[in-house]
C-alpha cells in the first residue's frame, strides 16, 4: 500500500479535521469582526478615559505572538477561575487577537474618512449610533476590503497553532497520521491542499465583493 | 413676551449671536430674522464669518452667546439654559436642510438612497413613503434618470442637485446653502442656480451664502452683508445693489461687478 493510499483510507480523519478547522475559523472570524467593529465604535467616543485603555489593548494584542495568547487563555485563565476547554480557548484567542487587528485596520481608515460626510449626516439629524452603522461602518468595510482579506488569511493560518493546545483540527489530523504511519511529507502536503482551498475560496469571495465597492467608486477590482 | 412671539413667527430667529475661535471673534452680536417663505442672502468677503453664521443655525458650530430659534424652537440649549440632549438636538437640526459647497453625498448609497436615507432612518418614514417623496424631489431637481447611479459617476452639478433633493427630503423649515456653486465648473453653475431659483419661486425659506451677485439680486428678499463678524448692512436687494449705504459695501460690489471669466 502506498503512502497516498494510506492517507486515502484515513480520509475521514482529514475530513473531520477540515470541518473542525472551518468551524473554528468561521466562528472566530465572525467574533473578530464583531470585536473589531465594537472597538471602532468605542473609539468614536472622544473620551480619553475610554480611548487610552482601548488603544493600549489593541496595541498589546498586535505585539503579542498569537501562540502566547492561546496559551494564556488555555493554561492561564484557570488560575483566575475561568476554565475554557481547548476548543473555546482557541476560538476565543483567535477572535480577540484578530479582532484587535480588524480594529486597527478600521481605525486607520477612519482617520481618512471625509469629515464633510459626517457633517452632512449631523445636519440631516443623524445621531452617533445610526451614523456609525449606516454611514461610517459600511464605507470603512468597503474601503478596507483587501486588508481585511489579508487578515482573514492570517487568521486561517493561526488556526493551525491550536494543535499545540490540543484542539483537533486539520493540522492535528495531519500530525497524528504522520506520526502513526511515519509519512509526514504526504500528510502535510494534503493539509496544505486544504488550507489552499480555503484561502483561494476566500480570495474569490473577497474579489467578488470588490465589484460591489468598485461600483461605488471605492476601489478598482 | 413680544420677543417670544416674533421667534415663533419666524422660520429662523437669531439673537445676540457671538462666536469666537481661539480668541478671534468671528461673529459679533449678530441679529437676523428670516420669515417663512423668505430668501436671505449673506454676502461678505472671505473670512467674514458667513459659513460660521450658517453653521451656527443648525448647531454644527456651537455659538458662545445668543440664541437661535428654528420655527419657534430653540436649538442647542433649552430656554432655561440646560444643554439639549443629542437626540433632541438632532430633532431640531432636522428642521433645517443644509447644502454644502462640497456636496458631501454619501458615496456608498445610490442617488435614490441618498435622498431616502435620512427620512427613513432619522424621521422613521416608511420606505414607500420616503421613496415617493424622493422621486418627486428628484423630478424637481431633474435627477430622476440618475436615481440608480452612484455619486462617483455624477458631475458636480448633478451631485449638488441630488444634495439639494436630499436636504429637501427632510421637509425642513429652512434650507441653508453655503456657497452651493463655488466648487462647480463655470458651465455647471447655471443648472444648480436654476434649481434654487425654482425653490424660491415655490416659497421655500432659504438662507444662502453666495458670491453670485446677479443671482443674489434676482432671488433674495433680504441681503445681509457681513464684515468681520458684524452685519454692517442689510436691505432689500434693489437698495443693496443700487444704493449701498456704506463705502465698504460699495467697494465690495465694485470688485464683484467685474464680469467673471466665465
Ligand atoms: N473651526 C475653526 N477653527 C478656527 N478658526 C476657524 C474655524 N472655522 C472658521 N474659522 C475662522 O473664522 C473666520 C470666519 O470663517 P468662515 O468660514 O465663517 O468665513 P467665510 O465668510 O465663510 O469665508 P469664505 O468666504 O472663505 O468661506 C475665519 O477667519 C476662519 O479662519
Ligand atoms: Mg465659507
Amino acid at each position: 500500500m502506498s503512502n497516498w493510499e494510506i492517507l486515502w483510507d484515513e480520509r475521514a480523519q482529514f475530513w473531520s479535521g477540515f470541518l473542525s478547522t472551518l468551524e473554528i475559523f468561521g466562528l472566530s472570524i465572525v467574533g473578530a469582526f464583531v470585536i473589531g467593529c465594537g472597538l471602532l465604535y468605542l473609539l468614536e467616543e472622544s473620551r480619553k478615559r475610554l480611548t487610552i485603555p482601548l488603544r493600549i489593548f489593541i496595541d498589546a494584542m498586535r505585539m503579542l505572538p498569537f501562540l502566547i495568547l492561546a496559551y494564556l487563555l488555555y493554561y492561564g485563565l484557570p488560575s483566575v477561575g475561568i476554565r475554557l476547554d481547548a476548543w473555546w480557548s482557541g476560538v476565543g484567542a483567535l477572535a480577540v487577537y484578530h479582532g484587535a487587528y480588524f480594529a486597527e485596520i478600521f481605525r486607520g481608515n477612519r482617520l481618512t474618512f471625509p469629515p464633510g460626510q459626517i457633517e452632512a449626516a449631523k445636519a440631516h439629524g443623524f445621531t452617533k449610533g445610526k451614523m456609525f452603522f449606516r454611514l461610517l461602518l459600511p464605507q470603512i468595510i468597503m474601503q478596507t476590503r483587501q486588508l481585511l482579506g489579508n487578515q482573514l488569511i492570517y487568521a486561517l493560518k493561526d488556526t493551525a497553532f491550536l494543535v499545540i493546545i490540543t484542539v483537533s483540527e486539520l493540522t492535528a489530523a495531519a500530525n497524528s497520521l504522520s506520526s502513526t504511519y511515519f509519512i509526514p511529507t504526504e500528510a502535510f502536503i494534503v493539509v496544505i491542499g486544504f488550507y489552499w482551498a480555503i484561502s483561494v475560496t476566500m480570495e474569490i469571495i473577497i474579489k467578488q465583493c470588490g465589484r460591489f465597492s468598485a461600483k461605488r467608486g471605492f476601489d478598482n477590482v | 413676551m413680544s420677543e417670544a412671539n416674533t421667534s415663533e413667527m419666524a422660520a429662523v430667529s437669531i439673537r445676540h449671536l457671538s462666536k469666537s475661535f481661539d480668541d478671534v471673534e468671528v461673529l459679533r452680536d449678530v441679529e437676523l430674522e428670516v420669515k417663512t417663505g423668505e430668501v436671505v442672502t449673506i454676502i461678505g468677503s472671505s473670512g467674514s464669518g458667513k459659513s460660521t453664521l450658517l453653521r451656527c443655525i443648525n448647531w454644527l458650530e456651537k455659538p458662545d452667546r445668543g440664541s437661535i430659534h428654528i420655527a419657534g424652537q430653540r436649538i442647542g440649549v433649552h430656554e432655561d439654559g440646560r444643554p439639549m440632549p443629542v437626540r433632541e438636538l438632532a430633532k431640531v437640526r432636522a428642521k433645517t436642510g443644509m447644502v454644502f459647497q462640497g456636496f458631501n453625498l454619501w458615496p456608498h448609497l445610490n442617488v435614490l438612497h441618498n435622498v431616502t436615507e435620512a427620512p427613513i432612518h432619522v424621521q422613521g418614514a416608511s420606505k414607500r413613503e420616503a421613496e415617493e417623496r424622493a422621486m418627486a424631489l428628484l423630478e424637481k431637481v431633474g435627477m430622476v434618470d440618475k436615481r440608480d447611479s452612484y455619486p462617483n459617476t455624477l458631475s458636480g452639478g448633478q451631485k449638488q442637485r441630488v444634495a439639494i433633493a436630499r436636504a429637501l427630503a427632510m421637509q425642513p423649515e429652512v434650507m441653508l446653502f453655503d456657497e452651493p456653486t463655488s466648487a462647480l465648473d463655470p458651465e455647471l453653475v447655471g443648472e444648480v442656480l436654476a434649481v434654487i431659483k425654482d425653490l424660491s419661486a415655490e416659497g421655500y425659506t432659504m438662507v444662502m451664502v453666495t458670491h453670485e451677485m446677479a443671482f443674489a439680486r434676482a432671488v433674495s428678499d433680504q441681503v445681509v452683508f457681513l464684515e468681520k463678524g458684524l452685519i454692517i448692512e442689510r436691505a432689500d436687494p434693489e437698495t443693496f445693489f443700487t444704493t449701498p449705504k456704506t463705502d465698504r459695501v460699495r467697494k465690495f460690489l465694485e470688485n464683484h461687478d467685474t464680469p467673471s471669466p466665465a
